[in-house]
């Protein structure tokens, strides 16, 4: 890939990057953090592309150290962000199981 | 899989990858944003076992499937078994210091990947390369190292103060310096054993720069590292020509900068000051509390008369809350207090716990209504006409000391005026400082009350009290 390429993908993104998260709330300060901690778990996909690459077992043993920190990385994140956004969704249910209470009684 | 198709999909992922951060912006789309972001870095992780990479040697890419495709796929297996598990089985308290710890081992692959590619490459790599592989390897250094520290203050494996030790910064800054030039030894000489050095250097530089980070920094030094590593994923991308890890790489490291620029200001530090703390932290005596000042304690009943009579109750919640995992006990005083005509309202600090947002996150699994928690700014000026605050195991935020003590560790940080309130209840488990380690001068207030015990235990005498009442 030649460089004018390169460093203009980086520069546009640059900019989505910090145009999307520009105005947030502090409520999803600490999820937002964690859900783009887990994209960057897509290193993944370079830890399997060395891990093809390799020609030693020097190289080898460390790409897949890199693959088992990698899955951890994404997969743990995005469940884990998971986790904390459950917590806000719409009460239907919660509130449903309130009234089903009372009315049991 | 054809190299044009390849690329697509490379390029599906990273508009998923945008259309999470945006999503995740935005309490209504927020776990469908997570979701999309999961469902592109899936499709991209599958897209690789489909598609052969060119080595950079200039030789033919081989046929499918990868080389050592067993040893790949046992790899992400152990992944699965030691990832899925810790995030799923973890305590809401402790999901501040599970994300730093992901964080942590996401920089380590990425300069695991670094490391491997060099060798890989080996004479082969151009200096542009090299250059990258050496910012790959420094920054996800630092990072990992970072981040375990960052685990091990929230963990409280160590201690959550400043660590400070005499010529400290001459340290960090000769780490520092040796980091950068063994930067300039392996780009100039190439070889193994400088890059080995360069990333045990980084190791101790992450460590360093950590240490001297106060508790209540910590959460914004977390998304620091995380903006780091995203910025390493891209620097590998470069390397391993992966617009995708550009891409993605790019966007994590931007939207971590705002991120964390955004969390500073919401505990109004400067993020200078908290960056280089490490170069200007001077050694502190520890605050010494041990003069014996009288303070005011209650009974259960206490605070039930006091709430029962009061005509707006706001509650603020802190990292107690949290511990003692009273937020369904705290609801239920809430929904008793409402039901006997008094106005609530939670009063949220948008660092409270132990990272932004972690109440709103706690309260919410107790199904507190969205509409009676309140931020800060919303909820400072009706203080005047509140009659009792509750501050349920919080400290720091709710500390005067903040407007009312230059050179305090907190000083400028935006507080809960609870000050101002008429009559205010402290559950505490003990006189103890908070996260900070400042002394709070509101626990000797006339108009203090201290209820001392597990933040669960005092509310569920107090509900009932209250019931009796």
């Amino acid at each position: 890939m030649d460089a004018i390429a390169i460093i203009s993908i980086f520069v546009l993104a640059v900019f989505v990057g910090f145009e999307v998260v520009s105005k947030v709330s502090s409520t999803l300060h600490t999820p937002l953090m964690s859900g783009a901690n887990a994209i960057h778990g897509v290193i993944l996909v370079g830890a399997i592309i060395v891990a093809d690459h390799s020609k030693t077992n020097l190289e080898l043993g460390l790409s897949l150290a890199a693959i088992v920190l990698a899955t951890i990385n994404m997969v743990g994140g995005f469940v884990v962000t998971d986790r904390m956004l459950e917590m806000f969704k719409p009460k239907k249910d919660a509130a449903k199981a309130v009234v089903d209470e009372k009315g049991g009684k | 899989m054809n190299t044009t198709l390849y690329s697509l999909i490379g390029l599906g992922a990273g508009v998923a990858f945008i259309l999470a951060l945006k999503g995740l912006s935005h309490p209504k789309t927020a776990r469908r944003g997570n979701l999309i972001g999961a469902a592109g870095a899936t499709v991209a992780t599958l897209s690789v076992f489909l598609y052969v990479t060119p080595p950079h040697d200039g030789t033919a890419a081989h046929s499918l499937p990868l080389h050592h495709l067993g040893l790949i796929l046992a790899a992400i297996a152990v992944g699965l078994i030691v990832g899925v598990p810790a995030a799923r089985k973890v305590e809401m308290t402790q999901m501040p210091q599970l994300v730093a710890l992901f964080n942590g081992v996401g920089g380590g692959a990425a300069a695991l990947v670094a490391i491997v590619e060099y060798l890989n490459l080996g004479a082969d790599a151009t200096t542009a390369e090299v250059i990258f592989t050496v910012f790959t390897v420094v920054v996800g250094c630092v990072s990992f190292s970072g981040s375990i520290i960052t685990f091990m203050k929230l963990q409280e494996l160590m201690t959550t103060r400043p660590v400070v030790f005499p010529g400290g910064r001459f340290v960090i800054a000769g780490t520092l310096v040796a980091v950068l030039g063994t930067s300039v030894w392996v780009v100039s000489a190439l070889g193994t054993t400088p890059l080995l050095v360069l990333a045990a250097l980084s190791l101790l530089f992450g460590v360093l720069f950590v240490l001297p980070v106060g508790g209540a920094d910590v959460p914004i030094v977390i998304s620091l590292l995380n903006a780091f590593t995203g910025l390493t994923v891209a620097a590998s991308g470069y390397v391993l020509s992966s617009t995708l890890l550009i891409i993605a790489g790019t966007l994590v490291g931007a939207s971590g900068t705002i991120l964390t620029r955004l969390m500073a200001e919401a505990m109004g530090r400067s993020l200078f000051g908290t960056l280089f703390g490490a170069f200007t932290a001077k050694p502190q005596a520890a605050s010494t509390s041990a003069e014996e000042r009288p303070v005011r304690s209650g009974s259960p009943d206490d605070v039930a008369i006091l709430l029962n009579y009061a005509r707006r109750v706001v509650i603020v919640p802190g990292f107690g809350l949290a511990v003692a995992q009273a937020q369904h006990t705290v609801r239920e005083l809430a929904d008793l207090m409402i039901s006997k005509g008094i106005d609530v309202a939670y009063g949220i600090h948008p660092v409270a716990g132990r990272m932004p947002g972690h109440m709103n996150v706690l309260l919410a699994e107790a199904n507190v209504p969205y509409d009676q928690l309140a931020e800060m700014d919303e909820v400072n000026p009706t203080f005047g006409q509140t009659d009792v605050a509750i501050v349920i195991g919080a400290n720091d935020v709710v500390n005067p000391a903040a407007q009312t003590t230059p050179g305090c560790p907190i000083y400028g940080m935006p507080i809960l005026e609870v000050n101002h309130a008429a009559n205010i209840i402290f559950l505490k488990r003990s006189m103890r400082p908070g996260f900070a380690g400042i002394e709070n001068e509101l626990l000797y207030d006339p108009k203090t009350m201290l209820l001392f015990g597990d933040a669960k235990a005092s509310l569920t005498k107090v509900v009932s009290a209250l019931k009796a009442l």
